[in-house]
């Protein structure tokens, strides 16, 4: 089923109206997407930096930012441009190579994890065949920043913030994967479109959480450990570890650090949806609603019009689940680290594997449920 | 020469750059842990060689496996047990050089002498599958490769359980037979300890 909008070849082909040669239109269309996508994480994490501010406000009964823009919508670029024009200091017993080289080992992946989230048919930077394997092999190169990070900055409260970050990390994967993996079986592919496609039969109805809701909530808990999030943010915590391996850090590179963080919380909620909410897909097939009002799909204002119903509906979902983590944050205390290993290795790791089980024994048994 | 050609090779040349000079600086650095480090970095470029070869799959699966969890594993345990203590001087060392060096170079001319003879090009290099090599490894991994596959799980098992029992002295206490307490220290010949001592 191929349809949507191709804009890569519309800006070809209205390049070469003008001449140009087609590999000299490749080369211009090439960091558009990128920058566009790019654009988007930070405006993202701006929108969610407010919404973090308001909500807890709101969930201990404060007014939260009030005086920067109409309600404070423009704190978190106050924000943005404090950090910008601080002063950058690097410890003078520090390693001032690995110092530097940390803070960004922990965003470039992050931000290259992007290059898979679907916003429509055709709107994604690549759709690569590994997919969704591509942001596990990824984001598990995060923990080496931190690592780096934590033992460049010589104090022992980093020290200890990165290698608890690590192992955190090495431990959540796991089962994260094991729950993806579940998710590949039923789809028969790794690519985010077809796992997409694959769930856009009966709008609300055909969505992975109704066949997957054990791998939903193993997912959606790794991936909150993953991103570092209280009930989960042990390698940060403020009373035993004043900020973990982030304690040295100031200006630019601290900000590094948190845009790093806020990138990947908007990442993974926009994951969760593709993988368990039908990514971009509207609760009511928008097909049948075209055919009730007797609209030929293939026009294009209807191209154009699906096309914004799809992105405005992976933003919708991403940010109800973002709403859902802020208020996850705000409202539940800390689990100790032994707690958080034993939830990781004894309970989600098992769970998760019954869970890939089962899903093959239903595939076996109703293959047209469950994928064939 | 086209665009794609020339991308592609900038970007083998400085792979391949990265990996020969990182590969030397995690041999010959004196920092455990930026040895450690620059390892991660020849891992990637690895990964990133085999992107350059269309192999996907198999470059994620690098990442994912060698930078991952190797690597971070390597770099926890370094900074588990990474006291400043100086390493106790060997006298010999010169003369330990020279032998490794010379054996590393005998190493070195036998895979140039490999390079240099084998055929390498493919005989139809329309056979490259590209995005459906996945498929392809998944086929072969429970066909005709199901055995060393099975084989290598027991192997991976056998680690771990001798992991535990290294780990775990208290669980293996007793001898089953007789019934007496173990010796409990570890087995391994007796040699000098290697750091100095602090005082």
């Amino acid at each position: 089923m191929e349809y949507g909008l191709d804009l890569e070849y519309s800006f070809n082909e209205f390049l070469k109206g003008f001449g140009l040669s087609s590999e000299i239109a490749h080369i211009i269309w090439l960091p558009l997407p990128m920058l566009l996508v790019l654009v988007a994480a930070v405006v993202g994490v701006l929108v969610t930096v407010w919404l973090e501010r308001k909500i807890s406000a709101a969930a201990q009964q404060r007014i939260g930012p009030e005086y920067a823009g109409a309600l404070g919508v423009l704190q978190p670029i106050a924000d943005g441009l404090k950090l910008l024009v601080k002063e950058d200091i690097i410890p003078a017993k520090a390693d001032g190579i690995l110092f530097t080289a940390g803070p960004i080992l922990v965003l470039v992946p992050v931000i290259l994890s992007w290059l898979i989230v679907p916003f429509g048919q055709n709107l994604l930077i690549s759709n690569v065949g590994i997919g969704i394997f591509l942001w596990i092999a990824l984001s598990s190169i995060q923990p080496i920043g931190l690592l780096m990070s934590g033992y460049a900055s010589n104090n022992k409260y980093s020290l200890l913030g990165g290698l608890r970050a690590a192992a955190q990390s090495i431990s959540y994967e796991i089962p994260l994967a094991l729950s993806v993996l579940a998710i590949v079986l039923m789809t028969n592919s790794l690519s985010t479109v077809d796992i997409v496609n694959q769930q856009s039969g009966a709008g609300i109805l055909s969505w992975n959480i109704w066949r997957q809701p054990v791998g939903f909530i193993v997912f959606w808990i790794c991936a909150l450990a993953e991103c570092e999030r209280l009930p989960f943010d042990l390698p940060e915590a403020e009373e035993e570890l004043v900020a973990g391996y982030q304690t040295e850090y100031a200006g630019m590179k601290f900000a590094l650090f948190y845009l790093g963080s806020y990138i990947n919380l908007i990442l993974s909620a926009l994951l969760v949806s593709i993988l368990y909410l039908g990514g971009w897909g509207f609760p009511i097939p928008v097909e049948l609603i075209a055919k009730f009002l007797n609209l030929p799909i293939n026009a294009p204002f209807i191209q154009v019009f699906t096309a914004s119903i799809g992105i405005v509906m992976t933003v919708l979902k991403a940010y109800l689940l973002v709403f859902i983590a802020i208020l996850l944050r705000w409202t539940t205390p800390r689990v100790r680290i032994d707690q958080l290993l034993d939830l990781g290795w004894k309970f989600l790791l098992p769970i998760s594997l019954a869970n890939l089980l089962i899903t093959a024994g239903l595939k076996l048994a109703f293959p047209q449920f469950f994928g064939g | 020469m086209s665009i794609a050609i020339t991308t592609q090779l900038i970007c083998f040349t400085v792979l391949s750059l990265v990996v020969i000079i990182g590969a030397l600086g995690v041999v010959l650095l004196e920092s455990i842990v930026y040895s450690a480090f620059l390892l991660g970095g020849v891992f990637m470029s690895v990964a990133g060689l085999y992107l350059l070869l269309n192999a996907s799959f198999v470059a994620a699966a690098q990442v994912l496996v060698y930078v991952g969890a190797v690597n971070v594993l390597i770099i926890f345990a370094i900074m588990l047990v990474n006291k400043k203590e100086d390493l106790k001087p060997i006298n010999d060392i010169k003369s330990r050089r020279v032998i490794s060096t010379s054996i590393c170079l005998t190493l070195l001319s036998l895979l140039i002498r490999v390079d240099l003879t084998n055929v390498w090009s493919l005989s139809s290099p329309q056979n490259s599958i590209g995005e459906e090599s996945t498929i392809r490894i998944g086929e072969h991994l429970f066909s005709d490769y199901l055995l060393p596959f099975e084989v290598a799980s027991v192997l991976l098992l056998m680690a771990m359980i001798g992991a535990i029992v290294l780990a775990r002295r208290d669980v293996m206490s007793k001898d089953i037979s007789t019934g007496l307490p173990v010796d409990q220290e570890l087995i391994e010949k007796s040699s000098e300890p290697l750091l100095t001592n602090k005082n």
